[in-house]
């Protein structure tokens, strides 16, 4: 069904080689879970399965091949619908592969309704969520009825609620005939739906290859050092160990219309708040009133002069950036909102030169932040060039640059392997004791269980 | 939004694109403001048969309303001939009848010409469009399709604008007064908002081409779309209405 031999791909204007060295045989309706550290070239194999390396995107070696027709799930959801309208989606591969008309609207309907999909065909892609979507995504691969379908990290950028709907469809939806790869850094979650596991080794070839007992029973310790989610690995809870100290952040009533029903919360220094709630309840939008960015149509953010001294008398909004950014750090959900130069270095030492500060106190500053993170062989790199976990690390140094008494974080571990994972709960537990406040809007559980004193549900 | 009345809203997309340029290609060709007053009329009345709102189409034509008027006031200020008589003499500028008339005409006409376009696409689905580009005057799939799906994209920019913004504000950067720190600010966002297009775009590409959008050879249709007789009527219909405007001139 898939073979490779001594299969290898180097992306152009790449030193490295993504993958190299891979003898794989994977045969007909076997579940296959493929495991490595970041950089060991999983999505680069799927890709090379799903015939999406362009030979001139890269020099290739070896040999791979694949029996069959093969259907793809990416991770975005977003970026995968192509058509405004949930049938028309679904029949556009159908359209591609010249199915004849007669056939596509039929071979529609039974895949919308294996993936469970709630609505008609009618309905409007862009007013589904992202679990919906990315339900639609998997019903437009199914329906192409691929003898080898490939899953990469489809439940990555999904809430919970969105991950257990992916799962649940996966499970009910894929033929016992249909082989299945899979790519998934959240291995327990996944474990139900394969029955072999793969773990590719970073410098080239196949590190394990065995039933999932087997390959984490002898390589669990290994893969979990380097950042694979192994089952059955908990972390060390670090809750504060001082009572909080006096209120810095004060929501009363604050509302945005459309967005977030009135709330009422106090962040306090050295304690760690987490808001959850679901999909839809204005967990970002507070998270930007609390960082002062956005302006409530309702109620007010006030600040204390704790926080802000004799700027306490006006809203947060109000301020003057340089003066905001002082007092509260805000990190995004997605990293590259917040990268405003050309390298890491001068990413960091934006802040501080904006200050006034003279450049070898700035060193001192980036420097000790660069180490702190990891990043220090960085200093000149591109910030856009950064993997996912390092681009996380920096947009939360960057707000520490200026030293803010308060750190507001939306969804800090989305997405995150469980390196950079356990390291943003040491920091974020670090800075709380030292006395700031750190409010973090998740749907993490083990996040929250992990570092929050105190929890808020919207 | 679709009325039985919609006679003209439900024909094929191809048909009312290609009317809404017959009609507009023949006002380009006059100075009289008496023809695209009439065409405006014209315009106006059939707004219903396209199943379209007298209300959307003002929230959808008003940038053109506004456009007009700055066409109309550059002419006030700026036209080199000034004859007839003097209605207003504001400083240097004397306002004349033939000024009057001259700005008042090319406001109609900008009005006239863009007013179908805006109701054709008010009363388009764009699948439709590209569906019927594709079936009827053989465009090319990949241009069709492949810029449907773009357009998807399209709403995201907006917001990906705002979080922008706020992330700026959030690391400490504003403008305040200072122009040129705006203009760095701006293109440092432009920059970001390009940054974030081309890797959406690029990861769109990817995920149709995994579906088979580049396979070439022969494409099946999901969705008809036909162009028949009253598809023709309403092209036949726009070419006799544009004669007539014309010949009121």
């Amino acid at each position: 069904m898939i073979r490779a031999k001594g299969f290898g791909w180097r992306h152009a204007g790449r030193k490295a080689w993504a993958i190299r060295g891979l003898d794989l045989r994977v045969e007909r309706g076997e579940r296959v879970l493929l495991l490595g550290p970041s950089g060991a070239g999983k999505s680069t194999l799927l890709a090379a399965l799903a015939g999406l390396l362009a030979a001139d995107s890269g020099e290739a070696e070896g040999t791979v091949e694949v029996d069959g027709r093969v259907g793809i799930v990416f991770q975005d959801p977003e970026t995968q619908l192509v058509m405004a309208r949930a049938g028309d989606d679904v029949a556009f591969g159908l359209e591609n592969h010249d199915v004849p008309a007669a056939e596509i609207w039929p071979r529609v309907d039974e895949a919308l309704a294996r993936v469970g999909f709630p609505y008609g065909r009618g309905r409007s892609t862009a007013a589904l969520s992202g679990g919906e979507q990315q339900r639609l995504a998997l019903a437009g691969a199914l329906a192409l009825r691929p003898d080898v379908l490939l899953l990469d990290e489809p439940t990555a950028n999904l809430d919970p609620a969105g991950a257990d709907l992916i799962r649940g469809a996966l499970r009910e939806a894929i033929d016992p005939g249909t082989t299945a790869v899979l790519v998934e850094h959240r291995v327990a979650e996944a474990l139900p739906l394969v029955d072999r596991v793969v773990v590719l080794e970073p410098g080239g070839g196949v590190r394990a290859d065995g039933p999932p007992d087997e390959v984490f029973a002898t390589h669990g310790d290994r893969l979990a050092a380097e950042g694979v989610w192994v089952p059955g690995d908990p972390v060390r809870p670090r809750h504060a160990c001082a009572p909080p100290g006096e209120g810095l952040l004060a929501a009363e009533r604050a509302t945005i219309r459309d967005r977030l029903a009135a709330v009422d919360l106090l962040v306090r220094a050295g304690e760690a708040l987490a808001v959850l709630g679901p999909n839809g309840t204005g967990k970002s939008t507070l998270a930007l009133l609390l960082g002062g960015l956005l302006k409530p149509d309702g109620g007010r953010i006030a600040a204390t002069t704790a926080l802000a001294g004799a700027d306490a008398t006006t809203p947060p909004h109000r301020w003057r950036a340089p003066a905001l950014a002082r007092r509260i750090g805000s990190v995004f959900q997605d990293p590259e909102h917040q990268f405003v130069t050309s390298t890491v270095y001068d990413e960091l030492a934006l802040g501080p030169r904006r200050t006034g500060l003279p450049e070898d106190a700035v060193k001192s500053i980036v420097d000790g932040l660069l180490a702190r993170l990891r990043l220090d062989r960085l200093a000149g790199a591109n910030p856009f060039t950064l993997s996912g976990g390092e681009a996380r690390r920096l947009s939360v140094a960057t707000a520490l640059t200026v030293a803010p008494a308060l750190l507001v974080l939306d969804e800090p571990t989305f997405g995150q392997d469980r390196r950079t994972w356990i390291e943003m709960v040491e920091l974020l537990a670090g800075l709380r004791d030292e006395g700031r406040g750190i409010v973090t809007v998740t749907h993490d559980a083990d996040f929250v269980a992990a570092l929050a004193d105190r929890t808020v549900r919207l | 939004m679709r009325s039985t009345l919609a006679v003209l809203g439900r024909r094929n997309p191809v048909a009312k694109v290609a009317a809404a340029l017959v009609f507009t290609v023949a006002l380009v060709t006059t100075l009289d403001p008496v023809p695209p007053a009439v065409a405006i009329a014209i315009e106006l009345a059939i707004v219903p048969l396209f199943g379209v709102r007298y209300r959307t189409l003002a929230r959808r034509a008003w940038p053109l309303l506004i456009s007009a008027a700055g066409v109309a006031l550059t002419m006030v200020l700026f036209a080199a001939e000034r004859t007839g008589e003097t209605v207003l003499q504001a400083g240097p500028i004397e306002v004349t009848t033939s000024v009057l008339s001259g700005a008042l005409g090319l406001a109609l006409r900008v009005i006239a010409i863009a007013l179908p376009g805006v109701l054709v696409f008010a009363s388009t689905d764009p699948t439709d469009l590209a569906d019927a580009l594709v079936q009827n005057v053989r465009a090319p799939y990949r241009f069709a399709i492949g810029a449907l799906a773009a357009f998807r994209l399209v709403p995201l920019l907006s917001q990906e604008w705002q979080l922008l913004r706020l992330a700026r504000r959030a690391r400490g950067i504003d403008a305040g007064r200072d122009p040129v720190a705006a203009a760095r600010l701006f293109a440092s966002t432009a920059f970001g908002l390009l940054v974030g297009a081309i890797r959406r775009g690029t990861r769109l590409a990817v995920a149709m081409d995994a579906r088979g959008f580049d396979r070439g050879g022969p494409r099946s249709q999901a969705r008809t779309q036909r162009f028949r007789l009253p598809d023709a009527a309403l092209v036949a219909g726009a070419v006799v209405l544009a004669v007539a405007v014309l010949l009121l001139a």
